[in-house]
């Protein structure tokens, strides 16, 4: 089974110098666009390997870069979206701390492709050591001249900088990533127009996730078909999946797409923790739909999810057991989302508070039959195309899948005015590995 | 042009624009809120949902906000789509989870777009049991109130005050359900428009201050269309009445001049009409009130009879007043009541706004010009609405890129987010620093008379056919030379400029620029600044100079002097006018507030200010607009033509007493002097009716008419008759939409707030339903044979011992009365002057030191301002200050140790 993506990540985690990174074939992507394969070939071969985006919309990356105009006066910008805030999830954090270089030669493949000639790591407040390592990998890759003016001979000019985030998760939304990049308030845009008109500081601008951007020297190097056959379905590639909650060994794992839901908690994550049953999971991160007992046998790829009525979003698995109070775990997410908006929208910025108050009353006993109505009518009418962006929409995922899954608890709370749960107490002890 | 079908209904309807804006123009009622009509659509608020249907077979549609998407042909969209009403209705539901109940003791009740909104919408129970989130407020300073609770964060307030209009110190802060507008800390609103903040928002948040420190419910006011009386743009506004006291102006939107703004002179500069200073009674001389009624007054003038009377008009009366003095008191003997320089520049910019060949741009044009070049003027302080028509210009050749990227222009934040900071050409030259260099491509200060010669040098750069400019230097030489190239690049160019450096040069160089690029380019323009409200109006009836009056007086051969509406020591040194009036036996002022000139005064006559007077100004673009009256005021004050025509009983032979009313002296001044033709026919005449009825002054709504007055009589009083126009003092009348000469406030059924303006318009955003008001004098044809002016100044040399004194203006200080208003006279600064680096060196004095001078044989003793943005050799005066004692600018001080 191959790993492209962490097959060198050692142990203990070190990332690996330039030097070594090149031992191991690191830049050769680069080396080989360089020496003559066009912007155009390059979109061309990351179209036919169906790479699609990682960080949860899953849209096709060669499609993403084919709307940038090529014949545009620069600047134009690539931007990786490293602000991995979405609650459960930590794949980019691995590939940020463990392979810098490897995001860097992504970087240079999807920035070449679309001739831009500034390009940011948009990276999240708390990577701190993130940070350390893409700022020293950056600097390592402008001393080889992977970077910088007229790159390896070749006359093209790429330079690259680090923007650490102030924590918002909203920043994680490209257009509010752009805003918040350029000074602004972390408010969303509206599209039209997109980015690729009309981006960072109003110039054409790709903004594409870690993962994505990590996959891209495999694909050059190895090719558009290799990159399809890596998958067990017909959504390409591995994918770094992750499964958190009670599990016996939580962690990160580079798989082949379209690896079941059962597989990852039974086989990689070692099954539920002793005294406890699975009840359900959000497949990739806080918000998505979540997934229940029927689904184990779900392919993980976006298609497969996306059939059982939920989203691959980031492949990170939450896991919901069944001594866990779902109201209470929605909850929870909600006063995240609540905390998140950017209050931009009227729907998101006083429907998400009002949603997490009533769940709040819930779970507390004091809930009435007619807020489950109130919460109903937010999961409908806080749906795409009513609200400015995609935020509160994912945050209504949890929550009206949680409200068809978990009904009988939802009421049960308002019947008996208390939370069952609250008496159990889970001794967290696993580590998490990758 | 698209087929628009609406709820199954085809309706024509002009491609591009957004749904929202359509609907609207179409009639139909859609709720909204962060969408504004200069502003443009952001998608913020979600209230404007429609659904939108792929095509007859698509049933359910989607949802989509009608203010973010274009008309495209062929379109199905539904308004009354169950699910489209219901996202609506609960779009109110959510801005109520946070809304206070207090609508009864907000200022907002009963105007408030969200009261309307939500009642558009069906909303009444809300089913949020939780609590409210609250806020602090912050003191913003003496225009505007602020009330945190009641925002529904619609950023409209942002989006106009940092956006649109240029303002630093607001913004959006914190997020979530804790957005908050305002500024980092407590402290005065520094934007000239702040005043705005009260109409843009949808909701309580930011009100008009002034009127809450005498509210009333603005339902409970007697209101009528009138026109600001504080700088020469003539901006439409309606000014509100109740008990005797005027209460609020708020803007009456006029497609071509103000559209939907107001500064904050002219929305707070109306409180003089209530204040101490007000004249209220008639006065003898040495103040004494003993034993003064009407008939006394009107007996001691008709006593004058058969002696030499000379008239003194008023550049802040009306056309009315000034004319029916000027025949009162016979042509030879009027005077128009500016200072010489005022004299020679008014007639100078009336020569060349009607002999052409260039158009006198409105603000309007001035918003879409492509290229700006201001000469001599300090727009934010001497005309602030044409500074703000400036800040858009600066947009147009940017907004070609947005178009050229498919981008609509309504589409606010794309728009911006494409353009960045990019702005369009716009130079300035001014003798001091000016607020609108924030957007400026360069700028130059300079005097007066090196200003011109770069306004020269680019004339004659535009066309060599104009005198050139010797001894420029390189950088005045490649600045002329940029701004010349910009200007013919153009499509829509402007040269603005005035009289407010007090230079005849400065206009020159500007209409030479003027009919040079006229020649080049058909679409070009011209803006013309002058002193006040109706300059313009004075200079047309014509006169001679106030200098001359004095030279008559000074022989000894004047009985008495009538002056109107003037305080005389604005316009003439003291020791001159002093003189004057020491040397006329009779001085009678007819005046509304008391100044220098009415303390002098022998007999003084109490007039109606603009709210209790019905007249005509002409604005600096030559465009004739009425002003009616909003009420009548108490004591049997008139306005100062009325009282004209009643004195010429005694005093002439063949008086005016068969001038009734408005119309009929404005009829007589219509036939007499060609150029204001038509000026009779800008409103209908008092006799008309529609459906037999008057244009009411007062809502339908308005309340406690039985009682208010109880206190002095039981029984309810008959309402005054107004001869002068069709309108009535009452709530009974005409319901529908009045002509748009005559709307005394904008309302239609479930529209109670400013908002309503929607309804009155052709289209959203264009012009009032049958053509804007009011009737523009000068409309020069296409005249290429201009002559151009040839003499060119000197280059300015500084003297040893000497400054050159030159003018500053103040948008609160420099007008006479908007300072005399409590709000605006918080707003004035200490009296200073701005003076070189190098001549304060020379001077050894430091920041905030005072220095002294004379100017005419007057002491002046003041603080200093240092600024590299004047020239050496130069000092500025502000004008216009309590403190600082009048001279005819530009004139040289006399440097005192």
């Amino acid at each position: 089974m191959e790993k492209p993506l962490t097959k060198h990540i050692r142990k203990d985690q070190r990332p690996l110098s330039l030097k070594e990174y090149e031992k191991v074939g690191g830049y050769e992507s680069v080396r080989k666009i360089l020496k003559g394969i066009s912007p155009k070939e390059v979109q061309k071969i990351v179209i036919d390997s169906n790479l699609r985006g990682r960080g949860g919309a899953g849209f096709g990356t060669g499609l993403k870069w084919s709307f940038v105009p090529l014949d545009v006066l620069k600047p134009k910008y690539l931007i990786a979206n490293a602000d991995e805030m979405e609650p459960g999830t930590f794949k980019d954090r691995i590939l940020l701390e463990c392979t810098p270089h490897q995001l860097i030669e992504g970087m240079i493949v999807a920035a070449y492709a679309i001739q831009a000639d500034v390009s940011f790591v948009f990276l999240r407040w708390a990577y701190k050591t993130a940070a350390d390592t893409i700022t020293k990998a950056i600097h390592e890759a402008y001393e080889a001249g992977y970077l910088g003016k007229n790159i390896l001979q070749s006359g093209y000019d790429l330079e690259m900088h680090l923007h650490t985030g102030v924590g918002r998760y909203m920043c994680g939304e490209e257009t509010a990533l752009l805003n918040s990049l350029e000074g602004k308030r972390a408010t969303p845009r509206a599209k039209p127009p997109f980015p690729q008109i009309s981006g960072l500081f109003g110039k054409p601008t790709i903004v594409n996730n870690v993962e994505t951007l990590c996959c891209l020297p495999h694909i050059i190097n190895n090719g558009a078909d290799w990159f399809n056959e890596l998958s067990l379905t017909n959504d390409s590639g591995t994918k770094i999946y992750g499964v958190s909650g009670k599990v016996k060994k939580p962690g990160a794992w580079e798989l082949p797409m379209g690896t079941t839901l059962r597989e990852l908690i039974e086989v990689h994550a070692g099954g539920m923790a002793d005294g406890l049953k699975f009840r359900g999971a959000l497949p990739g991160g806080a918000s998505t739909d979540f997934l229940v007992e029927d689904h184990l046998d779900v392919k993980m790829d976006y298609t497969h999810v996306a059939a059982a009525g939920s989203r691959l979003g980031t492949g990170t698995v939450v896991i919901l057991d069944d001594k866990t109070c779902p109201v209470g775990f929605i909850k929870n997410l909600e006063h995240f989302f609540a905390q998140e908006s950017c209050g931009f929208c009227t729907p998101c910025r006083e429907g998400i508070p009002w949603v997490e108050k009533i769940l709040n009353s819930i779970e507390t006993g004091e809930g009435r039959l007619e807020d489950l109505k109130l919460l109903e009518f937010h999961t409908k009418y806080l749906g795409p195309g009513n609200t400015f962006c995609a935020f509160a929409p994912g945050a209504m995922e949890p929550l009206q899948s949680g409200l068809k899954y978990f009904r009988e608890d939802f009421e049960r709370h308002i019947q008996e005015k208390k939370c069952e749960f609250k008496n159990f107490k889970f001794q967290v002890s696993n580590s998490v590995e990758s | 042009m698209s087929t628009l079908y609406i709820d199954g209904k085809p309706f024509e309807v002009s491609s591009g624009k957004n749904l929202l804006e359509t609907c609207l123009s179409l009639g139909f009622d859609l709720p909204y809120f962060c969408w504004h009509p200069a502003l443009g659509s952001v998608g913020a608020c979600r209230q404007c949902a429609v659904k939108v249907y792929k095509d007859e077979n698509d049933k359910r549609g989607r949802l989509i906000m009608s203010c973010m998407e274009p008309v495209t042909n062929n379109q199905l969209i539904s308004i009354d789509d169950v699910e489209a009403k219901e996202f609506r209705d609960h779009v109110i539901e959510w801005l109520m989870t946070n809304h206070p109940h207090d609508c009864a003791v907000c200022d907002e009740g009963g105007s408030c777009h969200l009261q309307d909104m939500t009642v558009m919408t069906g909303h009444s129970y809300r089913k949020f049991t939780y609590k409210k989130r609250t806020y602090k407020n912050q003191q913003l300073g003496p225009f505007i109130n602020h009330e945190m609770n009641r925002c529904i964060q619609c950023y409209r307030c942002v989006r106009f005050y940092k956006d649109y209009a240029g303002g630093k110190d607001l913004d959006a802060f914190a997020s979530r359900n804790k957005v908050y507008f305002g500024r980092h800390e407590d402290g005065v609103l520094e934007s000239e428009f702040s005043g705005n903040l009260a109409e843009v928002c949808p909701t309580g948040v930011f009100t008009d201050k002034t009127l809450k420190q005498h509210y009333t419910r603005k339902w409970d006011l007697t209101m009528a269309p009138s026109i600001c009386q504080h700088c020469s743009l003539g901006c439409n506004i309606i000014a509100g009445e109740r008990y005797g006291s005027l209460r609020m102006i708020a803007n009456r939107y006029h497609g071509e001049v103000n559209g939907y703004f107001l500064c904050d002179r002219g929305r707070f500069g109306y409180e003089y009409v209530n204040a101490p200073t007000r004249l209220k009674i008639p006065v003898f001389q040495n103040g004494s009130t003993e034993d003064v009624n009407i008939t006394r007054l009107l007996k001691q003038i008709s006593s004058l009879k058969g002696s030499t009377i000379i008239g003194i008009g008023s550049p802040r009366a009306s056309l009315e007043s000034n004319y029916v003095l000027k025949k009162l008191v016979g042509e030879s003997n009027f005077y128009l009541g500016v200072s010489e320089t005022d004299y020679r520049l008014t007639n100078l910019i009336l020569e060349i706004l009607s002999k052409g060949p260039a158009r006198p741009y409105s603000m309007k044009d001035v918003e879409e010009s492509d290229a700006v070049f201001v000469l001599g003027e300090d727009l934010t302080n001497t005309a602030p609405m044409l500074a703000l028509a400036v800040r858009q210009s600066v947009r147009q050749q940017p907004l070609k890129k947005v178009e050229s990227a498919k981008i609509s222009l309504w589409n606010d934040a794309a728009a911006r987010e494409l353009i960045q900071n990019e702005k369009g050409p716009l130079f300035l030259g001014t003798i001091a620093f000016t607020k609108l260099e924030d957007v400026a491509t360069s700028t130059c200060h300079a005097s007066p008379d090196d200003l011109a010669r770069i306004g020269f040098a680019v004339a004659h750069l535009i066309d060599p056919g104009s005198s050139p400019v010797n001894e420029l230097t390189e950088l005045e030489k490649s600045l002329a030379q940029n701004i010349a190239n910009t200007l013919l690049k153009a499509e829509r160019p402007v040269v603005i400029s005035g009289s407010s450096s007090g230079s005849d040069a400065v206009i020159k160089a500007a209409a030479n620029i003027s009919a040079a690029l006229q020649k080049k380019k058909s679409n070009s323009g011209i803006v013309l600044v002058v002193p006040e409200c109706n300059s313009l109006g004075l200079g047309l009836i014509g006169g001679q100079s106030l200098a001359k009056a004095f030279d008559e007086s000074a022989k000894g051969k004047v009985e008495a002097a009538i002056i109107l509406e003037n305080d005389l020591y604005r316009h003439a040194t003291l020791p001159a006018v002093d003189k004057f009036i020491s040397s006329t036996k009779n001085i009678v002022v007819l005046d509304h507030t008391i100044n220098a000139t009415t303390r002098k005064a022998t007999i003084l006559i109490p007039t109606g200010t603009f709210a209790e007077a019905d007249g005509t100004l002409v604005n600096n673009e030559g465009r004739a607009q009425r002003f009616f009256q909003v009420y009548e005021p108490a004591n049997g004050i008139k306005e100062s033509w009325r009282w004209l025509i009643q004195l010429s009983e005694g005093l002439l032979e063949k008086n005016f007493n068969h001038w009734k009313n408005q119309a009929d002296v404005i009829q007589s001044l219509a036939k007499e002097i060609e150029i204001v033709k038509g000026v009779d026919t800008i409103v209908p005449p008092p006799h008309v009716r529609i459906n037999g009825q008057r244009v009411p002054r007062q809502s339908h709504r308005y309340s406690g008419r039985t009682s208010m007055l109880a206190n002095i009589n039981v029984s309810e009083s008959k309402p005054p008759e107004d001869s002068d126009s069709s309108m009535s003092y009452t709530m009974e009348g005409f319901r529908g939409q009045p002509p748009s000469s005559m709307i005394p406030f904008f309302w239609s059924p479930g529209w109670n707030s400013v908002q309503s303006v929607n309804k009155y318009q052709e289209e959203v955003g264009a012009s009032l339903r049958g053509g804007d008001p009011g009737l523009r004098l000068f409309n020069p044809g296409q005249n290429n044979s201009v002559k151009y002016f040839e003499t060119i100044p000197e280059k300015f040399e500084a003297v040893k011992g000497k400054l050159l004194a030159v003018p500053l203006h103040h948008i609160f200080g420099s007008e006479e009365l908007s300072s005399k208003s409590d709000a605006v006279s918080k707003r004035i600064p200490q009296a200073y002057v701005i003076i070189n680096g190098e001549d304060a060196s020379s001077l050894q004095a430091s920041e905030g030191e005072e220095i002294k001078f004379e100017i005419d044989g007057q002491s002046y003793q003041l603080p200093v301002k240092i600024s590299k943005e004047i020239q050496k050799g130069v000092v500025g005066i502000p004008i216009g200050f309590a403190d600082v004692p009048y001279a005819d600018l530009p004139a040289w001080a006399i440097l005192k140790t």
